[in-house]
């Protein structure tokens, strides 16, 4: 517990201190200038965007991993991990390589919002995959087999059986990611270019100073994460159930 | 659910489309931009004086954090998974903060408490120590960041296997040290080793917390990643070989704890 408090909660009180060390009124006004709240927006929309994409291919990825077999299917379960092993800004770096000004294909993705989500996507891919892999495994196949016995296509089979059994863990996924999204840094940090992420403002705020105004938005993204640590643990308590 | 081959085939195919232009496209052309120039060219990008003090200070910062969270990691998930003390809970979710928090806002924490003008910067300023735009301040970031690894990997496992092994060590007559070396930790030893592989793949390329707390002096606070983002927010949009050089470097370091996590990981899953 005293290590715990000495390297996270002491530190992360003094940004909620700080952020309202000056009242209400100061945190208020200091979030609600145009610049903080259009990243805030930015970077809750690129997040959901994120999490539902990152939801339906995850599930996707995880099916082929599942039930599919073809040559060098450990190679790709292996590959899953990776933006967990890459460094981050190794992350962006490879996509701006890709799909930067001198792209070998001639995608001029960087430096957008596009580029945004695509960065957010390979660094939350493993989330959705790894949650929903194991469930899938277990998953009785006998009673996906008597649904189809009873005439059920394979559209309702996967509606009415499947995908009720996979909810909790999709969810859990995608929230996982979407909490890191809202807070990443490091992949987006050369792609982002002038597309103002949250986490970028904050940066440029403590670089510039403005310690005030960092803590202050600091705060409100700490609030929406903690949310969906909420969230995530109800719908992990849903699992185990 | 009995898929027929055609769906299945263009199920793969979308699967594997999309991993392909999300992962394996985009690392491939970081290394084949790397080796454009030649094999020599690259090397000696990543052996200037700078690369290699980054190098050093990147093992450096790891070899800290490592040890530290994972006997923290240990102990803590000990307490989650077999003691019924009160706020046991509290711990519990208090452990997944460095998740969810950006690790700007850790950069800023930090700052705020040990930089200048912060709650503890009498304490070491008057010592002459100074942690914040220096490597102590690194190392803490680092151990923050990567702190729940180890506790997620081998709590879930301490649970599962119960304390029924332990206690017949104690009726034995065993010390609680001589139980926890010769019968919890030979069961966990999977479980801590993925975790730590976890920890260290963090520790190497955490940049956003890093960053906020390094002074961006070459040879001094700069980590590789810390580097290549130094290097590439100056030449602008124009990246230059000894960028891909270095995140080519990162990126063989990492394929090697990714090699271990698939080692590891699917020891792990055997032992259950």
């Amino acid at each position: 517990m005293l290590y715990m408090g000495v390297f996270v909660l002491i530190p992360l009180a003094a940004v909620v201190v700080k952020a309202f060390s000056s009242g209400l009124g100061t945190l208020w006004s200091s979030v609600d200038n145009t610049l903080a709240v259009r990243a805030l927006v930015i970077t809750l929309v690129a997040s959901l965007l994120v999490a539902a994409i990152g939801a339906v291919m995850g599930t996707l990825v995880a099916w082929v991993l599942v039930r599919d077999s073809f040559p060098g299917k450990r190679f790709v379960n292996a590959l899953i991990d990776l933006p967990f092993a890459l460094p981050t800004i190794v992350a962006g770096l490879t996509l701006i390589a890709l799909y930067g000004p001198d792209s070998p294909v001639g995608i001029h993705l960087a430096y957008t919002r596009g580029a945004v989500v695509v960065a957010l996507l390979f660094v939350t891919l493993p989330f959705v995959v790894r949650s929903v892999q194991p469930v899938l495994l277990e998953l009785d196949r006998e009673v996906e087999e008597a649904a189809a016995s009873l005439g059920a296509s394979n559209a309702t089979t996967f509606r009415r059986i499947v995908l009720p059994a996979l909810r909790p863990a999709i969810l859990s996924g995608a929230a996982l990611a979407f909490a890191r999204s809202i807070g990443e840094f490091g992949s987006l940090a050369l792609i982002a270019g002038k597309v103002q992420i949250a986490s970028l403002v904050i940066y440029a705020d403590i670089e510039n100073g403005s310690e005030q105004s960092a803590a202050a938005l600091s705060a409100v993204l700490m609030l929406v994460a903690l949310l969906m640590l909420f969230v995530l643990r109800r719908a992990g308590a849903t699992v185990d159930r | 659910m009995i898929v027929s081959r055609r769906p299945t085939l263009s199920l793969r195919f979308v699967a594997l489309a999309y991993l392909a232009l999300l992962l394996l496209l985009p690392v491939g052309v970081v290394f084949w931009r790397t080796f454009e120039h030649g094999v020599a060219t690259a090397w000696s990008y990543v052996t200037t004086p700078a690369a290699i003090s980054a190098f050093w200070l990147t093992v450096l910062l790891a070899v800290i954090a490592v040890p530290l969270n994972t006997i923290f990691g240990v102990g803590a998930a000990m307490v989650l998974a077999r003691s019924k003390a009160r706020g046991k809970s509290v711990l519990d979710g208090l452990i997944d903060l460095p998740f969810v928090v950006s690790p700007v806002i850790v950069g800023l924490a930090l700052i705020l408490v040990y930089g200048q003008g912060g709650w503890f910067a009498d304490v070491f300023q008057n010592n002459g120590i100074q942690i914040i735009y220096a490597v102590p301040g690194m190392v803490i970031a680092t151990v923050f960041v990567s702190l729940p690894f180890v506790v997620r990997e081998v709590t879930p496992v301490l649970r599962e296997v119960g304390d029924e092994q332990e206690e017949a060590a104690a009726t034995l007559g065993a010390s609680s040290w001589q139980t926890f070396w010769r019968v919890t930790l030979p069961t966990i030893r999977w479980g801590v080793a993925y975790g730590v592989v976890l920890t260290t793949a963090r520790a190497l390329g955490e940049i956003g917390a890093v960053l906020v707390v390094s002074s961006n002096v070459p040879g001094a606070t700069l980590t590789l990643p810390l580097l290549l983002y130094q290097r590439d927010s100056q030449i602008g949009s124009q990246v230059t070989t000894s960028v891909y050089a270095l995140a080519t470097e990162l990126a063989v370091l990492s394929i090697a704890v990714l090699l271990l996590m698939t080692l590891f990981g699917s020891r792990r899953e055997e032992a259950r």
